[in-house]
Parts: C-alpha cells; structure tokens; sequence
C-alpha cells in the first residue's frame, strides 16, 4: 500500500471522485490555474477543464453561495475556503442556509455540498491565517462536519463528504497536509462519518481529539509507555457533527481517566460537548475529573514565534497533560 | 578521600514479600552505622524483622519513616560512606533488588521518596473515592479502607481497585501477594491513627454501641489468608488414634529432674512425638509432600512445623532435618523456637520450609481437634491432652494414661490406608518408648 502525503489524499479523493462522478465539480480562489495556494488541488483543471475547477473572485459568500445553489439544483461541488480563516463571511450561507435547506422545504431539497477549510496553526501564519473555527459551526443541527487526522481518513471521509446528500464542512489541517504521511489504498473505499477510531490502544487514560494534536498525543505516549509504563487509549473523533457519541463513551470507559485535546480554544470548544456527553452518560465511571488542553481563550494565534509556540499544542505540553492525568 | 552516598535498599525479605512496613528506625540521621548493624525494624506479612545495614558510614537520610510501607528494591535511607570502602559496601545491596520490573535504584532520592508517600494514610486524597472507585468497590465487595492509594495525593484510583480486585479472584485476597498489586492494607499496621481506628473511636463514641471493632494485625491477617487458602484448596479427612503412653509417662518422670539439670530446660512430651512422627515419616515419606496439580513434590528434608501458641495468634516456626536430630536435640530447638514466638524474636529463616506440621493441642486442654493444615503442607498431627483412662488390655481393666493423636489430611495426595499406616506407625514408636530409651 502506497504510503502518501495528507493532502495528496485529498488531491486524490476529489480526482477520483470527479472521475467517478460528473455532477462533482471544484470552486475557489486560486483554486484553477494554480492549482490551490498549498497546490490541493494541482492538476484538477487540466484534467477536468475550467468548467469543473472553477477559479473564483475573492468572495467566500460568494463561493458557498453559488456552490449551495449549485448543489440544490442538483450538482456536487467542492467549495474551497482558502484559509478556515477566511470562511466567516460565507457562515450566512453555510448556517442559514446550507444547513437548512432540507428541514425547511420538509424534505423536497437537498445540499449536497462539501465545504474544505484548512485549519490550524503551526506556519508562522499569525492572526488570520491560523483559525480553527469548528466551535463557530459546531452545534448547528443541518451541518456535518469532519476533521481527518491521518491521510487514510482524508481521503476517505472526503469521499464519504462528496457521496453525502447533505452539505458537510471538511476541515483540513494544513499542518498536516506535508507532516503527516500514512498508508492510503490506491483503490475506492470511504470511511464512514460520524465514526471515530481509536489510534491506540490503552488501559491508564484515555486521549480523545481530534486533527493535529492527536500526532502529539500518539508521541507523548509512545514516551509515556517507554517511561513511565503508563498506557494512553488515544480516540480520533474524525467527525465533530454527528459526534460518537458510543465511540466516546466506550472510550472514557476504558480508563475513567479522560483527556480532551483540540487546537480550537477552550471555551464553547469540541471538547466542551464531549465533556458534557461523558459527564451525562459516565459519573460511574470516571475515576478524575475530565480534563482538557486545549488552545488559551485568546483572540488569534500570535505573529511572533515565541508567542506561536506558547500558543499551540506541543507533544510536551501532551505528555505532561496526560502523565499528570495518569498520576491522578 | 571522596565521601560516597550509598542507598539502603529494602530488601526481599521473602519470595513472596514484594513490601514490608517500617515498624521503626533504630537509627537516626548522624548517627553512625556499622555493616550489618540493625538499623530499623520491619513488619511483614510473615514475620517482623530488623534490618541489617548493608554500609558503613554515617546515616545521612531516613526515606521512609516509621509506619509506611515500602516497596522491595526501594531506597529507605542514604548512608555516606567514605569513597574507598562504597564498592564493597555497596555490594551487598546487588543481590536485595532482585526486581526486574522495579524502577532503576539509582534515581533521585526525592523521585523515589513521593511514590512512596502515597501509601501514607493520611494523605490528602487518601479518602476521596472518585465515582468510578466507589462503584467498582460496592459491585465488587472490596473494602476501600484496605487499599493502598497509588493515585496522587495518595488517593485510591480505579486501577487499585482492579487489581485488588483480581488479586482477590486469585485467591490472593487483599494481600501483598500479587507483585502487580500495591494493595497492602495500610489498616493491617498495628500502630498508631489508622483509617480503621477511626472508626473504631467512632464506634465507642456513640453512646449504647454493643459493639466494637478490634483492627486485624498483619499476623492476623496471614493466618486468615493461609487458613482461607488451606481449607478453599484442599480437601481435608480426618482421622484419630488413642496412644497409650504409660511407658513414655513413667520415662519421663524418671529423667525429667536430671534432665532439667543437665541441659537447663524442661523435658516435656513434645520431642518424644517429634522424634515418632518422624520416625513414621521416614517409613511413609509421601505424608511429607505438595500438592502440585500435574504431579506430587515429595521432600527430602523433613522439616517439621511447629504450632506454637501466642495470646492472639499462632505461628508455625520450623525445626529444620528434625531426622537428625536426637530427643534432646529436639527438646532444645522446640524450647528455642517456643521461646522466639514468646518474645517476638523469630526470624523468616525461623519460618520458612516446613513440610509438615505438629500442634500440641493437649496444652489447652483439647482432647480431640480437627486442625487445618497448613497450606501446602500435605498433612497435620494434633498431640492432644494425655488422660488417665480405664483401658481393656487382653480381659482385664488398667487405669492407663492415654493421648489421642488426630491427623488432617490432603485427600488429593493421601488416603485412608496410607494415613492410618502413618499414623499407627506413630502410634507404634510412641508407645515403644520405654526405660531403654535413649535421649541423646
């Protein structure tokens, strides 16, 4: 099995799935001709033409607005926010509409549009071009909305995205397009949403995440397990929207000893909704309180190094979060 | 010369010890310590014991203090020593950390000392149970006051209650058994504030209780897992002879002045039975065996275990090769170890390789008992009280004196026919003692 990049699994889905399937069709900035500015979508347009890697002003209402339309009528676009950043002026037309259109036509539309946004820090990329927003579309019933942490799960959950008859956010993160390379099967298969995975097995405390801190986490406890004999259970969500919810109680179960991680901040996070799911569902089992690490309730990521690195998760900040939750 | 500081490690005071409690330290930082000189006293499961320095030099740092239970391999006090004599005297601490899953002795004094202290029972979080804790104990009857906490704060997390747990399924109860499983009871110590003597000040508090609690001692626990264990894992027979003992009766009133005065101690009936039971052990070695579930160990050595009595307990010290030992030898080693359990004084080795055990049950007055062997010993003899009874010997009556002699055994290993053989063999020897006998 090839082992490739995170974001040539993307590349490839979208390929594969516009082979496949006619109806799909790309739209961006910069998305055409030069092929996305971190080149996900390179070579789209010269194999699919410009009438399905459509080059976009720079309008992201715009972009999920004509990529919502397309979709009622019947297509399967891949809308392209160029940074997650970037996305807030088209939430009018994610949450309001996308997210609504089958609930309030009682079922007569549908949207089946997919909308990739990289997400997170880590590029020296400061206040706007570091965001995670998942807690801005988080909790908006309609919406699906996944976060692959390895390139098997991004080609297979865009996939899953693409085949989706109701619109799905896919957030990537452009940490990992380069960073993180895995095993990906060169032929069809797709990973279902709304399943989480569990990437390690364990029995002292269990890590559940999702995205690029879940990297840290795999590191720390390799480190935790060499030296201080202590075994995480790590759990990738994969879908933020529908949550695993079974998933992640069988998960905190494990160990009764739960930690969240996400680079989105603290406050209204992810982790917040997992938190509360075990706190409903496994009083009697939790041996500590349910803990999270997470980005500080600042405004952005910092333009300064120093500052870059106070700000994001490390495997560092991982181990002592999680020897500290083992010691318990 | 460069000073060195040498660690004291706990050692493995027995194969199955993997702790022991610090009952006090002889020693205090200052002071001066010889090699081999005592410098604390250990409670264990088995047996208390002091510890003898495995350094010379200058006690710099106690690690442990009195009451708390240490890990077998963990440093308990720094000793410095001047640079030229550490190697050889750290050399005797290779062989006491036998442990290949313990954490390397050589780390810092402080990281090893906080581990340590979370078996501390008044720690902070010692009686915060979380939800999970307090499930886990209630489903499975585990009694959290009997738990070391190895979570921070010394609190009891959800993985000691496991293992207690699976401890207890092996058949280990709640004891220090299971290497994986620090679950000594911190309760068993008999010293000061305990968790369970708070509870028992609260029980004599409420006015009109009509009870109260006694804490169970690590001796008392012992006794109450090998007794537990002997009866759960073997099936148990009983069987009894009457003895006459009028001859070995008028031999002993006969030497039993001479005796006293010749080697200082008393001459009771104790090495007369020893010296028989081995004498049958001999003819039928399998009454000296294990159980061993494919196959049957038979021992070579008879070491004979010996009941012995205290006011609230009963030890089982070992008179090791009793085959080659004369009745007076005997009567010496049974008056030595009587002698240690009174005093507190026995050691492991004291306890440790018995293979099969006598109980002089007759000294409380018994005439007829049914002893639980003790595990995994195969067989146990009760000497129970000599009576003078009227006894039809061929058509005629005799005022004789007369013991009954009652033997548990392990049906696994020993049937009837075997046993009765045994124990007539015994029978046979006891009342063949008579004015040729020799003591020496």
């Amino acid at each position: 099995m090839p082992v490739i990049e995170y974001i040539e699994a993307i590349r490839t889905a979208m390929k594969e799935e516009m082979e496949r399937d006619p109806s799909v069709f790309v739209l961006g900035e910069d998305i055409g001709l030069k092929g996305g500015v971190f080149g996900t979508t390179k070579g789209l347009q010269q194999q699919f033409g410009e009438d399905r890697a459509l080059d976009t002003p720079l309008a992201e209402s715009a972009i999920a607005g004509v990529a919502i339309g397309a979709a009622m009528a019947g297509m399967k676009p891949i809308a392209e926010m160029q940074y997650s950043d970037f996305m807030f002026p088209a939430t009018n037309q994610i949450i309001s509409e996308a997210a609504k259109i089958r609930y309030r036509s009682n079922n007569d539309w549908d949207c089946p549009v997919v909308i990739r946004a990289p997400i997170g820090g880590g590029i020296f990329g400061g206040l706007y071009h570091s965001q995670c927003p998942e807690s801005v579309f988080f909790g908006t019933p309609g919406l699906k909305i996944v976060a692959p942490s390895t390139a098997y799960d991004a080609k297979g959950l865009l996939k899953a995205a693409i085949r989706d008859p109701d619109p799905v956010i896919f957030f990537e993160n452009k940490k990992c397009y380069r960073l993180i390379t895995d095993e990906v099967p060169e032929d069809d298969y797709v990973v279902p949403i709304g399943k989480s995975k569990v990437m390690r097995e364990g029995s002292d405390i269990t890590v559940i995440g999702y995205s690029m801190p879940l990297h840290f986490a795999m590191q720390a406890a390799e480190e935790l397990s060499r030296e201080e004999g202590v075994e995480a259970h790590i759990l990738d969500l994969r879908t933020l929207q529908p949550l695993d919810r079974e998933g992640i109680l069988e998960a905190a179960a494990k160990t009764g000893k739960v930690l969240i991680v996400h680079e989105d901040n603290k406050t209204g996070g992810v982790g917040a909704e997992v938190s509360a799911i075990i706190a409903e569902e496994l009083l009697y089992d939790l041996d500590a309180p349910i803990r999270r690490l997470c980005a500080p309730d600042v405004p952005a990521m910092p333009i300064n190094p120093p500052g870059e690195k106070h700000f994001l998760l490390n495997k560092d900040k991982l181990k002592a979060a999680m020897l500290e939750l083992a010691r318990y | 010369m460069p000073k060195q500081i040498v660690e004291i490690i706990m050692p493995q005071l027995a194969e199955s010890l993997v702790n022991a409690t610090i009952d006090r330290w002889l020693k205090q930082p200052g002071d001066m310590v010889d090699m081999y000189e005592p410098i604390c006293e250990l409670i264990t499961d088995k047996v208390n014991a002091e510890l003898p320095s495995t350094a010379r030099g200058k006690l710099v740092k106690i690690l442990a203090g009195a009451g708390e239970l240490v890990d077998v391999g963990t440093p308990i006090a720094l000793v410095e020593t001047e640079g030229a004599a550490s190697p050889a005297a750290e050399m005797p601490t290779a062989p006491a950390e036998p442990m290949p899953a313990s954490e390397p002795v050589n780390r810092p004094a402080a990281v090893q000392a906080s581990p340590a202290a979370a078996f501390d029972p008044d720690a902070p979080m010692r009686a915060r149970y979380s939800p999970a804790v307090q499930k886990l104990a209630a489903d499975n009857g585990v009694d959290l006051s009997r738990i070391a906490g190895s979570g921070m704060g010394g609190r009891i997390t959800r993985k000691d209650v496991l293992d207690a747990v699976t401890a207890g399924n092996r058949g280990n109860a709640f004891s220090a058994a299971a290497p994986a499983a620090p679950v000594e009871a911190m309760a068993r110590m008999p010293e000061p504030p305990r968790i369970p003597i708070v509870e028992v000040d609260e029980g004599q508090a409420a006015p009109g209780s009509r009870e109260y609690a006694i804490d169970v001692t690590p001796i008392r626990n012992t006794i109450a897992k090998n007794m537990r264990q002997s009866v759960n894992e073997i099936p148990h027979a009983w069987t009894m002879v009457e003895v006459d003992l009028t001859n070995l009766v008028e031999l002993r009133n006969r030497l039993k002045d001479g005796f006293k005065k010749q080697e200082g101690i008393n001459l009771t009936f104790m090495p007369f039975l020893l010296k028989a039971v081995v004498g049958a052990i001999k003819e039928y070695p399998l009454m000296n065996s294990v159980w061993a579930v494919d196959k049957i160990i038979v021992k070579r050595d008879i070491n004979l275990s010996l009941a012995v009595g205290t006011e609230d307990s009963v030890l089982t010290p070992v008179i090791r090769n009793a085959d080659q030992k004369t009745i007076t030898g005997l009567a010496h080693e049974i008056h030595e170890l009587a002698r240690k359990t009174r005093e507190g004084k026995l050691k492991l080795s004291d306890m440790q390789g018995g293979t099969f055990t006598v109980n002089n049950t007759g000294t409380f007055g018994s005439v007829l008992s049914y002893p639980i062997i003790n595990y995994p010993q195969a067989a146990i003899l009760t000497f129970e009280a000599i009576v003078k009874r009227p006894v039809v010997i061929g058509d005629m009556l005799g005022i004789r004196s007369m013991v009954n002699l009652c033997l548990s055994f392990d049906h696994r290993i020993l049937d009837g026919i075997i046993c009765g053989r045994f124990h007539q063999k015994v029978k046979e020897i006891l009342e063949g003692f008579g004015p040729d006998t020799k003591l020496y």
